[in-house]
């Protein structure tokens, strides 16, 4: 008998259960092999997100502290500002909604 | 049929067709990764061909059968074993299971008769995806990494490894240089078999420290 909180013997989930998580992954693979940053500053960016936030019991929030460290260590190492990422989700948001079904969505 | 009057058409493209039907964006999380993406792209900071391969690599290719692999050779092999414990990074290399820089700092520990290892990452949940490929669920979860350390025999009888009070429980809390991964006992019953079979009986979770090897009927 497992505890709620900790299902060890239960089925798992699939590791990532949304494609972005998918590619948040492959993002900081990516830029700590071409030496944006180490794995050092990678692991305590992480770890500051996860104790700054509050962490669902089930581990479910792990991509959006990922995510998030993410973004703060790019705009920390000057790869990209914080401003710049925001109006780029913007415009994202606005091809998504300007672009009709089947068709590939890109920015104008 | 003109559009309605909506700032989101006033982008200056043609509007000689019904755009009432855009699409709804996906979710505020997926769009922030789109917007990193294409930013650093636009930097020739980021490949997305290389984004493709990597998720495709961790996804399909690596996975706990690179580390099944390393510790059937170490179980077959006992000068390999020896060059394992002394340094996993360079015994992974040599199996041809580089994970690139993800497997580096790599640190190999031995189960033996009178200790038991386990692995987690009070942290960040770090882990050794170049041999056991990417974190299940329940390892990246708070109570694990905060029980783990404080009640390990608790959270192992809980995944239905009960350790005998005689055997020592080493908890390994893995930082930012070095992660870990285990070498589990050799199931007894299989000598003589070869590094393929014994391969089938080293599940993820005893690499982690949660479970034991397979029984040698179990393969079957």
């Amino acid at each position: 008998m497992t505890t709620p909180e900790l299902d060890a013997s239960g089925a798992e989930p699939a590791v990532f259960a949304e494609p972005w998580q998918a590619e948040a992954f492959a993002l900081v693979i990516h830029l700590q092999r071409t030496g944006a940053f180490t794995w050092s500053e990678w692991t305590q960016a992480l770890a500051t997100e996860i104790a700054a936030a509050g962490e669902a019991a089930d581990g479910a929030r792990y991509y959006e502290h990922w995510l998030a460290a993410l973004e703060s260590l790019v705009t920390h190492r000057g790869l990209a500002a914080r401003e710049a990422l925001v109006a780029r989700k913007e415009a994202w948001a606005e091809a998504y909604e300007r672009t009709p079904h089947g068709q590939p969505v890109t920015l104008s | 049929m003109p559009p309605p009057d909506d700032h989101r058409h006033d982008r200056g493209h043609s509007h000689d067709h019904d755009h009432d039907h855009g699409q709804a964006p996906p979710s505020d999380m997926a769009l922030r990764v789109k917007a990193l993406e294409s930013l650093l792209a636009e930097k020739g900071l980021v490949d997305p061909a290389a984004l493709d391969a990597i998720i495709d690599t961790y996804e399909h290719k690596v996975g706990p059968r690179n580390g099944a692999r390393v510790v059937a050779r170490a179980w077959t092999d006992p000068a390999f074993r020896q060059r394992l414990l002394a340094d996993a990074t360079a015994a992974i290399i040599e199996l041809g299971c580089d994970g690139g820089l993800e497997g580096r700092f790599l640190v190999a520990l031995e189960n033996t008769p009178e200790v038991h290892n386990l692995v987690v990452c009070t942290l960040c949940s770090c882990y050794p995806w170049a041999v056991l490929g990417l974190p299940p669920v329940w390892y990246k979860s708070p109570p694990y990494r905060s029980r783990a350390v404080i009640d390990p025999r608790g959270v192992l009888a809980e995944f239905g490894l009960r350790i005998p009070d005689e055997v020592e429980v080493r908890v390994w809390d893995s930082t930012a240089e070095v992660r870990y991964m285990v070498v589990p006992e050799r199931p007894a019953g299989t000598e003589g078999w070869t590094e393929e079979a014994l391969a089938a009986l080293v599940t993820r979770d005893s690499m982690i420290g949660v479970g034991r090897g397979l029984a040698p009927e179990a393969a079957a």
